[in-house]
């Protein structure tokens, strides 16, 4: 490619260096679209979870209502358990090593990044509450009040 | 009535803007006719001046609002509190949407003022087309303003007491992150009406790289800052341990970053070699649209966050309207102009501009990357099913295309203009070379670091020496300022690296229930918590731990809280953090653990800080760059102006 050499006239020049970042948008698009394919946390509801359930080890999202009276922080103190309930009262248990967010408590919408183990209980790396009325986290819009309303009431009369 | 005055000013400053696309458009045209200017384009300049005055006008009645807490004003009264102290009521001004777009618009009129008062270098029709172009955005975005965002509102009956800001927002870091963010995207929208202004009247050659290069210049050390700030800030106040999370917003402002990147170093190619022209004109469209889909990204609504203020349809709407416009009419009139351009000077594939190419068509692939995994879960949400994309894609693939980046930045600066060779550089490369595998080879040895914090610990190593390289053989007194603002930028860089790096790979954490009077151990410190205590503030109350930290030269006591706020009602964790030279001591308090104790979440961060600093330095190296590149104009200006002087003389002679 050394245009004094072969006499490339400029406009080839432009056309090459079209050509090589043509093609390196072309690869950055392929692999961006492996890596997300591969990389890509989906959404799972309890129910989903109940139904079809992710191969455990796969990093997934796990979003729902923290069950009334499930919150439980086990022995050493920084471990909490607590249950993830949808729309149709499928209860998923979840593990969480850490500080949970401001405004975590039962009945209130929750968004956990992490994986299902092979005992069936959700271990999560990080915990999203909803924070206000304004700033419900966006998987969980699809959840209107009524609904969780009744998810909670059908999951409160179940609990002794 | 001051609500009053600033909606008059932002009515007529729409007004103004109108007329200065009438006059631009009207003086692109007959001038290119038959040589006579049409009257009414003279007013294009005096148009920009004021508009730009008048918005400054409306700016200042909003801050009058929200300082003296006019709750007759609906915006106030969403947004602000009587009780709130005085700075977090001014900056409220802005930390809501319409203060935002009206700061957005605000920056983008005084902008148009500057460029309008003086720049005189390019010829008259090609400011008229700038003027143009700057008063098509300003347009679209007033009439946002006026018929879907109007700050001045004003609510009947008033409010009592106002509603009260998002604490999260309460932050110094606020009054200061968006201004810097829209600096940075209103300054690629000047660049984009030079660019426009190229097109139209087919001059793309280093006249136009010179106006354009310190506005880009200018729009990248703001947006270096206001991402640099956005990263401390969410690193403190969220109390995360985390200093980038791909977040879609932080997204939003690192690609026009990344394309600024790409423009600047373009731009300095076709300002000292007329090469690149095609190319340059191209990312100066990119780099504006990618500040368009940052603003639609954060202010439409579309994503859920702390900058989502208020999810409004009909706002998203009408910002993806102005994206569509702006975005598609750039591209259009790149598609039809572009072919006409003359062709820019040729270079071989070993030189400088090989070099800088490469660095472009890189920082292009990162862009690639970051954009389709902004948009992908956008995208798959449309179709149905809600994924969401996090570091496990982000890191591992944009360093595919970061590496090499960084590696031809090794070199690329000690190579010559046009053509060069590698063996006239082979001793300045032999070293860096070997300084990089040594330091591969040590920490490979000595440390269980991940393969990318290797990588980028070994390339920050040798770019903190290779940057300082280009002095080589040089005058030190005579090294043009512009050239230590790009050794600067460039040892920035290695030093932000060298932080991210020494932060992934070394960070200490630690998850403890402690009682007081219990110690932890936690990298070279020893913590002991001593007891925990409610404290107030003025809108909030809190619970307060005081932690003794000793060990390592250091014998302390920090304060992380837990609080709770009131208006509106909220609670946040603030950490406290211990900054040492060597890194940052970073605790958070949590909840009750039962059995009298306490969680904390402690951190020992090696040289995180390091992130921040070099985030500083490279802005420090783009003013530097902006101040020499504009003296040496001055200076150039100035010889020519008198070897006319002369001449002339000589001619009376």
């Amino acid at each position: 490619m050394n245009t004094q050499k072969t006499g490339l006239a400029p406009k080839h020049q432009r056309l090459i260096l079209v050509v090589v970042a043509l093609l390196v948008l072309v690869a950055a698009g392929m692999l961006a679209a492996w890596g997300l394919r591969s990389q890509a946390d989906y959404f799972y509801l309890p129910e989903d979870i109940a139904k079809n359930p992710p191969e455990p080890g796969r990093a997934i999202r796990l979003g729902g209502m923290v069950q009334q009276g499930s919150i439980r922080t086990l022995s050493d103190g920084v471990t909490i358990a607590f249950r993830v309930t949808g729309r149709e009262g499928n209860a998923i248990p979840v593990t969480y090593r850490g500080i949970v967010p401001d405004l975590f408590v039962e009945g209130s919408g929750v968004i956990a990044n992490g994986r299902l183990g092979t005992n069936g209980t959700f271990e999560a790396e990080t915990l999203l509450a909803k924070h206000d009325e304004n700033y419900t986290p966006r998987e969980l819009e699809g959840l209107s009040d009524q609904a969780m309303h009744e998810v909670l009431e059908e999951s409160a009369a179940g609990t002794p | 009535m001051i609500a009053e005055i600033g909606l008059a000013a932002l009515w007529l400053a729409a007004g103004l803007c109108a007329l200065q696309f009438i006059a631009g458009v009207l003086g692109v045209r007959e001038a290119g006719a038959d040589g006579a200017v049409h009257p009414v384009s003279a007013l294009a300049r005096p148009a920009a001046v004021v508009q730009g005055l008048l918005l400054l006008v409306a700016f200042a009645c909003l801050l009058r609002v929200f300082a003296v807490t006019d709750l007759s004003v609906a915006l106030v009264a969403d947004n602000s509190h009587v009780d709130k102290p005085f700075i977090y009521r001014l900056s409220a001004a802005w930390g809501n949407h319409e203060g935002s777009m009206l700061l957005w618009v605000t920056i983008l009129g005084l902008s148009g003022g500057l460029v309008a008062l003086f720049e005189r270098r390019m010829d008259d029709r090609f400011m008229k087309a700038v003027l143009a172009a700057q008063a098509f955005i300003a347009l679209g975005f007033l009439a946002f303003l006026l018929f879907s965002s109007n700050p001045f509102a004003r609510l009947n009956p008033p409010a009592d007491f106002g509603a009260g800001l998002n604490p999260l927002l309460q932050d110094i870091g606020l009054a200061f992150h968006p201004p810097t963010l829209y600096l940075g995207y209103v300054g690629l929208s000047v660049a984009f009406s030079f660019v426009v202004a190229g097109l139209v009247t087919r001059q793309a050659g280093p006249e136009l790289a010179r106006v354009m290069r310190p506005w880009v210049l200018a729009a990248w050390v703001a947006l270096t800052l206001g991402i640099a700030a956005g990263s401390y800030w969410a690193y403190y106040e969220l109390g995360w341990g985390g200093w980038w999370f791909w977040d879609p917003v932080e997204n939003a402002s690192l690609m026009p970053w990344l394309a600024a990147t790409a423009l600047l170093h373009s731009v300095s190619v076709l300002a000292a070699r007329d090469a690149l022209r095609t190319w340059t004109i191209m990312l100066g469209v990119v780099a504006f649209s990618m500040s368009m889909v940052g603003t639609f990204l954060v202010r439409s609504g579309i994503l859920t966050s702390v900058h989502a203020f208020a999810v409004d349809p009909e706002r998203g709407a009408f910002i993806l309207g102005l994206l569509a416009i702006y975005v598609g009419g750039g591209f259009g009139l790149f598609a039809l102009r572009a072919g006409a351009l003359a062709e820019g000077k040729r270079f071989a594939l070993v030189s400088r501009e090989g070099a800088l190419v490469f660095n472009n068509v890189m920082l292009s692939g990162i862009l690639a990357v970051v954009l389709l995994g902004t948009l992908y879960p956008l995208a798959a949400e449309a179709l149905g099913t809600r994924v969401s994309i996090g570091p496990p894609y982000y890191n591992p693939v944009s360093a595919i295309f970061a590496v090499p980046m960084l590696l031809v930045l090794l070199v690329g600066p000690l190579l010559r203009w046009k053509r060069d060779s590698l063996s006239r550089i082979a001793v300045p490369l032999a070293i860096v070379g070997a300084l990089l595998a040594a330091s591969v080879t040590v920490l490979v040895l000595f440390t269980d670091a991940g393969v990318l914090p290797v990588l980028g610990l070994a390339i920050a190593v040798a770019l903190a020496l290779a940057s300082w390289l280009p002095l080589r053989g040089r005058k030190l007194k005579r090294v043009p300022l512009a050239l230590w603002g790009s050794m600067l930028a460039h040892f920035g860089v290695a030093v932000s690296l060298a932080g991210m790096a020494s932060e992934t790979a070394f960070s200490i954490e630690r998850l403890v229930a402690v009682e007081a009077g219990e110690s932890v151990a936690v990298g070279p410190y020893q913590v002991t918590l001593q007891e925990v205590d409610p404290v107030a503030g003025p809108n909030w109350t809190a619970l307060e731990g005081r932690l003794a930290i000793t060990g390592g030269g250091v014998d302390t006591v920090l304060r992380p809280q837990a609080r709770y706020f009131t208006d509106p009602p909220q609670s946040t964790s603030e950490s406290a953090l211990l900054t040492r030279w060597d890194g940052q001591f970073y605790a958070i308090l949590g909840d009750a653990a039962g059995e009298g104790r306490w969680q904390l979440r402690l951190w020992w961060k090696p040289f995180v800080t390091l992130i921040w600093y070099g985030a500083l330095l490279i802005a420090l190296g783009g003013l530097l760059s902006i101040f020499g590149h504009l003296r040496a104009s001055a200076r150039s200006r100035r010889i020519r102006e008198e070897v006319a002087r002369r001449r002339a003389e000589k001619a009376l002679l």
